[in-house]
């Protein structure tokens, strides 16, 4: 037991004297009588705040997204049309010969790239962290990692703006190469940005995995490339799927990157954030499509038995 | 598998590359905050203090910071309240829905934050509700719900519910049950999740942009001034210190939540 528990009963014994362990009177005895006699009522103290929040608010919000990139544009006043709806938005969108589609495949391929250059940067780190720093520095490890999870966003955009600068930056000044604003950039800062997202989920996998199974594997006559390749990479998929939750998700939906160092890159993003004003309608719908791709990412992963490694 | 010393070198060294890139563009900054240069010349051509001096109470982000950490409070606030009843009913109590609910709390940060950004607005837009102070506050609550849940329920699971049987075999009601066995267990855990609540609210920029109207937050007066090309030299400073505050919370978040339990 925690210390602190013993504590807290330590403080609660002074009270039951008062309490002569009778039937209370008053309104507060009556009132927890009451509640313990009504479980249903009790939930429903607890749950009317979050549930209405979260329906309402959100779930409501989602819902009329959805209302919303059904409706047109009127063509005089270029206002939201909601006399009628129709499926245009949608048609746009997925449309074979417009932009749009091809934007969308982009961006995936942009989220993608991103998961997987994470995914080989965050192996050798977690692994470093979780099998070969004893207990004590094990935690020193995953707060380096969290510090820059934390720090902030838009500072590390502009860190790397001043990296990338094709002009006078960092990059090219020490290194006299550097890609530029543009797509190889942009991959670079949003796999920098969700990286710890990535070892941390591996790290907890990793420490779930049991030495001995290394060890039977060392015994058995595996050597060290194939007990990586046959025991601990099977092993890490789910861990390796939730973190790539993260990294796909958050590199599908930014468009705050884009404009940082992204040069001319269009993603879904920036097309949601040029239309907001001009064409609502239109801005919703291409942000619901990124909702099918990430549901779809979503439902992969789960198959992955990412949901258990959250 | 047995590593050999060799193997062990290797993956320290690429930890350190690793590692080396996590924090090498936030130093960058700092070292840019320092620079003599007005430009940002590189490699710097000197070290002063000046823009530091210079920075403070010049430039317009007091404004932004005090809206900033007014907006991240009222969030947190809301967070906590609506993170710890939520958990609370979906760890003590099974109905239907229960699912919907848990799920429906992690959905505003496992969807693109464009997403609830773009909702939120719509949602605004339709109601005739003008962006200001209070819809910042609901775009952000709703997805600070989240580690204030995660923290509480957390700590709900790892509590073993025998002392509070115990309480009430002894003759406390549920409220005092509360007051005194299960907030106290709690209290660490929400204060951590109050705190990364708090963090993110203060980090936040893309819903922000979509529910904020034109008062700015410190993030988009970052990123307004960079977009510009506006007073870097205070920008640089500005983003220095912004750092170095954001830190904090995560050494103390660390003892909070595995001070008690790692057996030290």
């Amino acid at each position: 037991m925690r210390p602190a528990d013993a504590n807290i009963v330590d403080a609660a014994i002074p009270m039951m004297p008062q309490d002569g362990g009778g039937v209370e009177h008053g309104s507060v005895a009556r009132l927890a009588r009451f509640f313990d006699r009504h479980p249903r009522l009790r939930l429903a103290s607890f749950l009317c705040g979050p549930g209405a929040w979260l329906i309402v608010a959100y779930l409501g919000s989602l819902v009329l997204m959805l209302l919303t990139s059904l409706y047109g544009l009127n063509d005089f006043t270029g206002k939201v049309d909601r006399s009628r709806t129709t499926l245009e938005n949608y048609r746009q969108v997925f449309s074979s010969n417009g932009p749009y589609l091809a934007k969308i495949v982009r961006t995936i391929g942009i989220a993608a790239a991103v998961t997987v250059i994470d995914i080989v940067m965050a192996l050798p780190l977690a692994f470093f962290i979780a099998k070969v720093l004893s207990h004590r520095w094990r935690r020193f490890g995953i707060v380096a990692v969290l510090m820059p999870l934390w720090a902030s966003y838009i500072v590390k955009g502009y860190a790397w703006r001043t990296l990338l600068d094709p002009a006078g930056g960092v990059f090219r000044k020490t290194f006299h190469v550097s890609p530029g604003f543009g797509q190889t950039g942009l991959i670079m800062l949003l796999a920098y940005l969700w990286l710890p997202y990535m070892v941390l989920p591996i790290v907890a996998g990793l420490e779930r995995l049991p030495d001995s199974l290394l060890a039977a594997s060392a015994d058995l006559g595996g050597r060290n490339t194939r007990t990586l390749r046959s025991i601990v990479l099977p092993l890490l998929v789910p861990a390796i799927a939730a973190g790539s939750i993260f990294t796909f998700s958050l590199s599908l939906g930014d468009y705050i990157a884009v404009g940082l160092v992204g040069g001319t890159t269009s993603v879904i993003g920036s097309v949601v954030n040029s239309n907001i004003s001009t064409n609502l309608p239109f801005a919703a719908a291409m942000a619901a499509a990124s909702i099918v791709v990430v549901g779809a990412y979503l439902t992969g992963a789960r198959r992955l038995g990412a949901f258990d490694n959250l | 598998m047995t590593l050999t010393t060799r193997a062990k070198l290797l993956l320290a060294t690429l930890s350190g590359l690793v590692l080396i890139v996590l924090y090498g563009p936030l130093l960058v900054i700092a070292v840019q905050s320092l620079n003599s240069s007005a430009a940002g010349a590189w490699p710097p051509t000197g070290l002063t203090f000046k823009w530091w001096t210079k920075a403070w109470g010049n430039g317009g982000w007091t404004d932004a910071l005090r809206y900033s950490l007014l907006v991240a409070l009222v969030a947190t606030v809301v967070a906590l309240a609506l993170g710890t009843l939520a958990s609370f009913a979906v760890y003590r109590f099974k109905f239907f829905g229960r699912n919907v609910i848990s799920f429906l709390i992690v959905l505003p940060i496992a969807l693109p934050g464009i997403v609830t950004g773009i909702a939120l607005h719509s949602a605004f837009d339709r109601l005739d509700i003008s962006l200001g102070f209070l819809t910042i506050v609901v775009g952000h609550a709703t997805f600070c719900i989240v580690v204030v849940y995660n923290n509480v329920i957390a700590r709900l699971r790892r509590s073993s519910p025998n002392i509070e049987e115990a309480s009430a075999d002894l003759g406390a009601n549920p409220f005092q049950t509360f007051a005194h066995i299960t907030f106290p267990a709690l209290r660490t855990a929400m204060l951590a999740g109050a705190m990364l609540a708090f963090a993110l609210s203060f980090d936040e920029v893309v819903v922000t942009t979509f529910t904020s109207g034109a008062r700015q937050t410190l993030p988009r007066w970052i990123l307004d001034n960079v977009f510009r090309g506006k007073q870097i030299t205070v920008v640089n400073v500005v983003a220095t210190a912004v750092v170095l505050l954001s830190i904090i919370p995560v050494w103390v978040v660390q003892r909070l939540t595995d001070g008690g339990s790692a057996g030290r």
